[in-house]
């Protein structure tokens, strides 16, 4: 159990960017925006900001955040094609850090 | 009511007068009354009452008729507190489940008796987001939308909402409680030309309905207007109505055969 704790102290936390972007192309604009923070150093929350952290989405690579998922593209049902519902471009990225202090 | 077509909401900035906004602040904390879902408007609130009075607002009765017409139904009404430095918003959510009536909707009014400042957590909504099929909190993973509507607003202020709107209640971090009070009604009659339609024909109508909100993804955006004309021709009569040609060209399969 001692060294479980340790190992916890020591590792780097995963702190989560949620990109929803206007077409599928990871250079597109940015038009939704979510945050999730492994560190503990902040607690983003519904609502909390009107300016996207970036531009497009490959702004965030630039600034150093790493993508790990990518929504898949998939065909309308069949008879519901103009349906609208969820956002389709929605991109993970994720950056490591230290706990909060 | 294009434009409530487009947006999903109806803002009534600071309408209920300020001896009104002080009583609703006198006992909104200990709440109203419960009322058996789907009472008749007419049986739910005595008289003196406080809903009959908000209800009695002129420009808030003209635009419950607007919407939903005579003697609506009360589907059930909610006192909302934020209490201060609130630590959760809550999650994006549309109410109740979800609910894709294509030719009739529910509204929901909220009423806002002081002054919400942005600190003070307003209801978060995002615009044009009604006719999105999602059930509830489904939506909870989206923090921020470009273009999304964080309320703030004078003492007085009523917002009507379709019932598939995306809102919910901001993080209060401020030092002030914050109340709101709800009333959702339904319909009892078809919502068709409810509302003063001298002005129908006019070119805003049709600008209105095509109205692109900053979140829209760039080709889903074009779905939404297809689908604002849809509900438009409901709540006209007019199945021929289109704002560009898209809702007309893709039912368009001609069955004579060429001569």
């Amino acid at each position: 159990m001692t060294a479980l704790t340790q190992s916890k102290d020591d590792t780097l936390r995963q702190q989560v960017l949620v990109l929803y972007l206007s077409d599928s192309s990871l250079d597109s604009r940015v038009l939704g925006w979510s945050l999730y923070d492994g560190t503990g150093g902040t607690s983003p929350t519904t609502g909390d900001s009107d300016v996207p952290p970036y531009p497009t989405g490959t702004g965030a690579l630039l600034d150093g955040w790493r993508l790990f998922q990518a929504a898949q593209l998939l065909p309308p049902y069949p008879g519901h094609e103009h349906d609208v519902s969820f956002l389709k471009h929605e991109f993970f990225f994720e950056k490591l850090a230290p706990a909060a202090p | 009511m294009a434009r409530f077509v487009a947006r999903g909401s109806l803002r009534l900035d600071a309408v209920v007068p300020p001896e009104m906004n002080a009583e609703a602040l006198s006992f909104l904390g200990q709440g109203v009354p419960d009322v058996r879902y789907g009472t008749p408007l007419a049986k739910a609130y005595a008289d003196d009452s406080f809903p009959r009075r908000l209800l009695a607002v002129p420009e808030v009765a003209g635009a419950l008729h607007s919407l939903v017409g005579p003697e609506p139904t009360v589907d059930h009404h909610a006192v909302h507190v934020r209490e201060p430095h609130n630590g959760h918003a809550q999650s994006l959510h549309a109410d109740a489940i979800i609910d894709v009536r294509p030719d009739a909707f529910d509204v929901q009014l909220m009423y806002y008796p002081q002054d919400v400042t942005l600190e003070m957590g307003g209801t978060l909504s995002v615009p044009g987001s009604h006719l999105r099929r999602i059930n509830e909190t489904d939506t909870g993973r989206y923090q921020n939308l470009l273009g999304q509507d964080r309320l703030v607003c004078p003492a007085g202020t009523v917002v009507f909402v379709h019932h598939g709107i995306w809102h919910g209640g901001r993080r209060n971090d401020s030092d002030l409680t914050r109340y709101m009070f709800k009333i959702r009604f339904n319909p009892t009659v078809r919502q068709r030309l409810l509302w003063d339609t001298t002005d129908l024909d006019d070119p805003q109508v049709r600008d209105e309905l095509v109205t692109e909100f900053p979140w829209y993804e760039q080709a889903s955006g074009r779905l939404e207007i297809y689908n604002r004309v849809l509900l438009w021709r409901e709540l006209t009569g007019n199945p021929t109505f289109d704002a560009d040609h898209w809702a007309t060209r893709v039912s368009n399969r001609p069955q004579e055969a060429a001569i």
